[in-house]
């Protein structure tokens, strides 16, 4: 069966959907997706959705399922270059992608993403001027 | 030229994509804006995936529409499944009698310009949308 490939790089797990997803696809990535998390240690995921175009329900809560595990996992998740027409859609459809973090395209993306790793890491308590007791 | 209508088979969900490309290619031929298509492709495939999934399997019917200088889209999915007892109550955001986010009806019908459903227990459902072209 085929799958959608899934690059490390560095910290982050980078996923470039590029085919009109089927059903059973987008339950393959979600599946994978959460496996690399845990098997690579991923701190950050990035989904790239500019090829695709349209967004229905289906694939609106695989994305919205992706981004609600990695949070569990400890790993943020941003969708990246959504399409102006998908967008409206969306919208429309009743499915606004609460939950899910999205940016322009892929540097915004990784910039949001770097920004939450430091965010994350000056927040849970390695700041040596904290009171020790 | 498009024919005036075609019919497709809906059985399986891998069907849901090859209808969600016919309803692309026709709403492109009737030259639909990028956001009227999107729109009708989605509606098609949140129908498509409810016959297939409740309906336990059926058909789509694609109709090119010509009235009044107008030209226009309407899809016509059947199948001869369980039924809606309640199609009033299954309008409604959040229904769902199965897995789903219940958006399927009530989102087809906001992303269509005309929408109909007609539904028996024990005979099946008929939904039927049209999105037309505004000039």
């Amino acid at each position: 069966m085929d799958s959608i490939p899934i690059l490390k790089m560095g910290e982050f797990l980078l996923v470039s959907i590029q085919v009109d997803m089927h059903d059973r696809l987008a339950m393959t990535l979600q599946d994978d997706l959460t496996e690399r998390i845990v098997k690579t240690h991923a701190r950050g995921v990035l989904i790239d959705i500019s090829s695709l175009e349209i967004v229905d329900s289906f694939i609106g809560r695989m994305l919205a399922n992706i981004a609600a595990m990695s949070r569990i996992l400890d790993a943020q998740t941003v969708v990246v270059g959504m399409r102006p027409a998908v967008a409206i859609t969306l919208v429309e459809l009743g499915m606004p992608l609460d939950g899910v973090r999205t940016a322009l395209n892929v540097e915004r993306g990784m910039e949001l993403l770097h920004a939450a790793l430091a965010d994350g890491a000056a927040t849970t308590g390695e700041d040596p001027g904290a009171p020790a007791d | 030229m498009l024919p005036l209508t075609e019919k497709m088979p809906l059985a399986s969900t891998d069907d849901i994509v090859q209808v969600r490309q016919a309803v692309r290619a026709w709403a492109v031929e009737l030259r639909f804006s990028l956001v009227d298509q999107t729109k009708i492709v989605t509606a098609a495939s949140e129908l498509a995936r409810n016959t297939v999934i409740y309906g336990g399997g059926g058909t789509v019917e694609l109709e090119r529409l010509e009235s009044g200088g107008r030209r226009g889209l309407r899809l016509t999915f059947e199948d001869h499944g369980p039924g809606i007892a309640d199609v009033e109550q299954a309008m409604k955001d959040g229904y769902t009698s199965g897995s789903g986010l219940g958006l399927g009806l009530g989102g087809a019908r906001r992303l269509s310009n005309e929408f109909e459903i007609r539904s028996k227990p024990g005979e099946g459902t008929v939904v039927r949308i049209a999105r037309w072209r505004f000039p």
